[in-house]
């Protein structure tokens, strides 16, 4: 690892305050970031570590909605959410192994928008609300292709605001060596709305794949999306898998999620 | 260089450390508690796994200054000051869940994280649990069985190769 300074801010005014400069990063649980590091994939000069700051920490139950601190580490969420929302304690639990899951966060795997990641499909299928130090950014207007976000410099994540759905579920075909997602699918049902996001599976990172919403608000069932897939053109190609694969990949996992959701 | 203060195996410790010093580092280097092994040195093997506040996390990617003020585990802790080896290394001894060696230390502290959750888990969940521990040598299929020994149950059922 190269030579780095690691501020450890208190507050999230703090922490704002030293994101000032251009050279520093927020570290949120680093399970991506610290690889990534040494690599000099990044090299940030300052680290400006977020495990300390309060106001970030913590998940709060409202009214028909969820708000989950940026700084809520997956194992957390799996354990807190496992009754009140268990489609997303769900996605959580399966994100990496336990000691990944012990250290990455909610607010850091979203700010990365890996294009394989589980979290990103959560957020934009239950569409839920990004809240930054500086507005709230609706889940359909946060990710902007792979790891992109709609966070500008020097914002950050504070927490995110899901609102419960009356069924959702996510069905994922792990890559077994990284366990990132080579198709990820969450469904969830709002009403007669019912979004359905897709992670692991296009170069545009997640996304909306609106034939099977639409399919599914008129017969939420797997049988809505019998023989459906998306189209092959923009999914990723590699050596896990064909962008034919991947598509077909998509289609098989969303009857899955529906199949968990409307049991 | 700052000032690192955390309590490893029950014993305070403190040290002025670069800001880059991975936890795995600092354990081996600045406390030479070798046992905490780095295998891939890229979070993916568990080699390296210890205990933070009581739950697992791979030491290599981790800074031992966000572990300010935390309590840590490690392999050195697992055995009695004279040398009685803890049930679940026990077990390991017994069902041969070792050969190298190497991965061992993280596995033994990833089996601990996982009966301290899950006290009588199958084979199933254990094997589900050491997603991220790499073995090269057993085939895993004894280290199951090691775990599963060690929670208490009958492994005549498991797998033997």
């Amino acid at each position: 690892m190269y030579e780095v300074i690691i501020t450890r801010p208190r507050t999230l005014a703090e922490a704002i305050d030293l994101l000032g400069s251009d050279e520093s990063q927020p570290l949120a649980g680093g399970q991506t970031l610290i690889p990534t590091m040494k690599q000099r994939l990044a090299a940030p000069e300052t680290l400006v570590s977020l495990s300390g700051v309060k106001e970030l920490a913590g998940i709060t139950r409202g009214d028909g909605e969820i708000t989950i601190g940026a700084t809520a580490t997956h194992a957390e969420v799996a354990r807190e959410l496992a009754d009140s929302y268990p489609a997303l304690a769900a996605l959580a639990g399966n994100i990496g192994d336990p000691a990944v899951r012990n250290r990455g966060t909610i607010g850091g795997s979203l700010a990365n928008n890996d294009p394989a990641a589980d979290y990103p499909a959560g957020a934009l299928g239950g569409n839920a609300t990004i809240i930054t130090n500086d507005r709230e950014i609706p889940a359909d207007q946060f990710f902007g292709g792979m790891f992109t976000t709609a966070l500008l410099e020097g914002e950050i994540i504070t927490a995110v605001k899901f609102p419960l759905p009356d069924a959702a579920a996510y069905a994922k075909f792990d890559q077994p060596a990284s366990r990132f997602a080579l198709a990820g699918v969450f469904v969830a049902r709002f009403g007669d709305v019912v979004r359905v996001a897709v992670t692991g599976a296009s170069e545009e990172g997640v996304f909306r794949w609106e034939a099977a919403e639409q399919a599914l608000s008129g017969d939420f069932s797997a049988a809505a999306l019998d023989g459906m897939k998306p189209d092959a053109v923009g999914m990723i190609g590699d050596l896990h898998g064909s962008p034919e694969y991947r598509a077909h990949l998509v289609g098989v996992m969303a009857r899955r999620a529906v199949a968990v959701a409307a049991g | 260089m700052t000032e690192v203060s955390m309590t490893v195996n029950g014993r305070p410790v403190r040290a002025d450390v670069p800001d880059n010093t991975l936890l795995a580092d600092f354990l081996r280097e600045n406390l030479e508690l070798t046992g905490t092994h780095v295998g891939c040195d890229t979070a993916q093997c568990g080699a390296c796994v210890v205990h933070v506040n009581g739950r697992a996390v791979k030491s290599c990617n981790i800074f031992a200054l966000e572990c300010e003020g935390a309590e840590v585990a490690t392999i050195e802790g697992e055995a009695a000051p004279d040398g009685t080896l803890s049930a679940i290394q026990q077990a390991f001894q017994d069902h041969h869940g070792l050969q190298c060696g190497f991965c061992t230390p993280g596995m033994v502290m990833s089996a601990k994280a996982l009966l301290a959750e899950n006290p009588e888990p199958t084979e199933a969940e254990i094997r589900a649990y050491l997603k991220g521990n790499i073995c090269r040598c057993t085939g895993y299929h004894n280290i199951v069985r090691a775990i599963m020994a060690a929670s208490g149950q009958d492994v005549s059922n498991i797998a033997a190769e």
